[in-house]
């Protein structure tokens, strides 16, 4: 009898609403996975399309009812204290949600333009996001190691979708086993996390290092290095990147787009919950660290940009080094610094999500025509969408009156005011770096002859603005042989979507305050 | 007899290693999965290895996420390697060199 006792097993309560958006995300990808099954009539693209889409605003629904509760009762967690729920993990279950509908949309058209049938692609993209929304909310290291595969196998497969490109499948597995590799990392890390405090509980961990004075503890330092070496993996922190261009231009570019804004968006997460709210006690070991590798993404996602040729691989490099800027908000380890940072990848994720949606048109049909040259004269040709491309590109480089502006002032000023100079002054001059690649772009959609980089030459260093206009020549410009140049076909609910995120961009950034008050919002449970 | 918590947790710390070198050097994918595998069983051990010494059941518990995950990764990744050499003769990872880097 004693025995028995002994054996009984307390199930921990299980608040469901507090995880009702995963739920609906996972539900919903299930039903849409079987529901081609049950019906006997080939089913279009479209269905699932909009079917993806209602389960993302379901769970937009949810993530709102559950921020009302937050709002009422304050923060709480759940499920043995595995789960947080508050303000913080709203923000991202928030955007989370606004990423799965945009690409909804977006990955609709490339689909039905690729003729690739079936609902695969959609039930990925929800499974990828229930996995970032859990890492947002997951209040445990076990629980971050699993929710961060969610997230990224769905990846891995979403990268190979396209199976006729030859690219597409070397992207997926350049991806996974890298990706693999870093999670094997990142698991060691939290077993010695485990063995030096006691736990994978955060609270339990912070509150071990609150009583303790630790001051030489080499299993506790290496098991947070390692953590860090994981999460700067998914990130595509500097030196843990050498993935990110090759996936990004082998990947089908809707998958790109959605991958860079889910992964960094459900990466920074976690990664921004574990080191300030966890481990703020050690900042000053964790701090010098950040900081070189903030100062190094910076500035080689900048320099490195510049002399690429394809514009994914450029997006790649930028991607690096906006992944740079939300570090800075993160090194400075103030709440100031973390709300910049949250504020960075909430605005980050919007932008690039409609960069790629032109890059998705723009590359044509068989998904090819990603070089500069196919760029050269888009102005003249589609005024419009070129316009909507530049307005996104001005917003990443952060030219006043757009989000990206106001993102890269936030976390550079919270780098001033925890007086690392350097950093900030570093930050300043690769977004003046980065700048000459975002700014060359739009120049050569609006048809000024500029110096086109090819693999490293000096011409590519060159700045834009000592370009001249060539208007001597035909609307498409010198386009050289094997470059399809056609009209780029603009569908309807891709050109919705990224009408949105310019909307998004262009009006949060002359008025910005619902948007900053909603990140400001994003508090920590402890 | 016993041997102490401390050469279990070297033994660990050397499969890891010996997992993350063979994963950087070794060019066929399927043996670079194996150092993966290797890696994530040498984090098991040293779960299981500070749940002992802890005497806390926590540690052995994360050993089956840790598992679960590990199959499911195998799973993804043995059905990308199989979608991708179909077309080809052998599994090294030098013949992937269509994407520069």
């Amino acid at each position: 009898m004693k025995l028995l006792a002994v054996l009984t097993i307390v199930t921990p309560h299980v608040n469901y609403v507090a995880i009702l958006p995963e739920l609906i995300l996972i539900g919903g990808a299930l039903l849409l996975l079987v529901s081609g099954q049950l019906v006997f009539a080939k089913i279009p693209t479209a269905f699932y399309s909009i079917g993806s889409g209602a389960i993302a605003a379901a769970a937009l629904v949810a993530s709102l009812v559950i921020w009302h509760d937050v709002q009422a009762r304050g923060p709480f967690t759940t499920i043995a204290d595995s789960v947080a729920v508050d303000g913080f993990a709203i923000v991202f279950l928030v955007l989370v949600s606004c990423i799965l509908i945009l690409a909804s949309a977006i990955a609709n058209d490339f689909l039905v333009r690729e003729g690739i049938d079936g609902p695969e692609y959609h039930v990925l993209a929800l499974l990828a996001g229930s996995g970032a929304m859990l890492m947002a909310a997951a209040n445990d290291l076990i629980l971050i190691f699993v929710a961060l595969e969610i997230m990224s196998i769905p990846l891995y497969i979403l990268a190979g979708m396209d199976s006729r490109r030859r690219e597409s499948g070397e992207a997926a597995i350049k991806y996974f086993v890298l990706g693999a590799f870093s999670s094997a990392i990142f698991v060691y890390g939290i077993a010695l996390v485990y063995g030096a405090t006691g736990s994978t509980n955060l609270p339990q961990i912070a509150s071990y290092l609150n009583t303790n004075i630790i001051t030489s503890n080499g299993v506790l330092l290496a098991g947070l290095g390692l953590l860090l070496v994981g999460f700067g993996f998914k990130v595509s922190a500097v030196p843990f990147h050498m993935w990110t261009p090759d996936v990004y231009q082998g990947a089908p570019t809707p998958a790109t787009g959605f991958m860079t804004a889910l992964a960094k968006a459900g990466g920074f997460a976690a990664l921004l919950r574990v080191f300030f709210s966890t481990f703020g006690v050690l900042r000053t070991d964790w701090q010098p660290l950040l900081w070189a590798i903030a100062i190094v993404t910076l500035l080689l996602g900048a320099i490195l940009g510049l002399v690429q040729r394809d514009v994914k691989r450029m997006l790649a490099y930028s991607s690096i080094n906006h992944a740079g800027f939300i570090l800075v908000g993160l090194a400075a380890a103030t709440s100031q610094g973390i709300s910049g940072s949250v504020y960075y990848v909430f605005v980050y994720a919007i932008l690039v999500l409609g960069s790629f949606a032109v890059i998705t048109l723009v590359g044509g049909k068989g998904d090819e025509n990603h070089d500069l040259d196919a760029y050269r004269g888009l102005g003249r040709r589609q005024p419009v969408l070129a316009f909507a491309f530049a307005l996104l590109l001005l917003g990443q480089t952060g030219i006043p009156l757009t989000t990206g502006f106001l993102a890269k002032l936030y976390v550079i000023t919270a780098a001033v005011r925890a007086h690392s100079y350097a950093l900030a002054v570093i930050a300043m001059l690769s977004a003046a770096i980065a700048a000459a690649f975002y700014l060359r772009l739009v120049f050569l959609m609006y048809g000024v002859k500029l110096p086109v980089g090819s693999g490293g030459d000096e011409g590519a260093l060159s700045l834009p603005v000592t370009g001249e206009p060539d208007d001597g020549l035909d609307p498409t410009g010198s386009v050289p042989t094997g470059v399809n140049i056609g009209r780029v076909v603009v569908p309807v609910p891709t050109a919705v979507a990224i009408f949105v995120t310019v909307a998004v961009t262009v009006v949060f950034g002359i008025w910005p305050g619902p948007l900053v008050d909603f990140v400001h919002a994003a508090h920590f449970l402890f | 007899m016993s041997v102490s918590a401390t050469w279990y947790l070297t033994l660990a710390a050397v499969l890891f290693t010996i997992g993350a070198v063979g994963l950087l050097v070794r060019r066929n994918v399927l043996v670079m999965f194996m150092c993966v595998e290797l890696m994530l069983n040498a984090a098991n051990l040293t779960f299981v290895t500070f749940a002992r010494r802890l005497n806390d059941i926590a540690g052995q518990t994360a050993v089956f996420f840790v598992l679960v995950v590990a199959a499911a990764e195998v799973v993804v990744g043995l059905g990308i390697i199989v979608s991708i050499y179909r077309r080809r003769p052998g599994a090294t990872a030098d013949d992937l060199h269509g994407l520069k880097g």
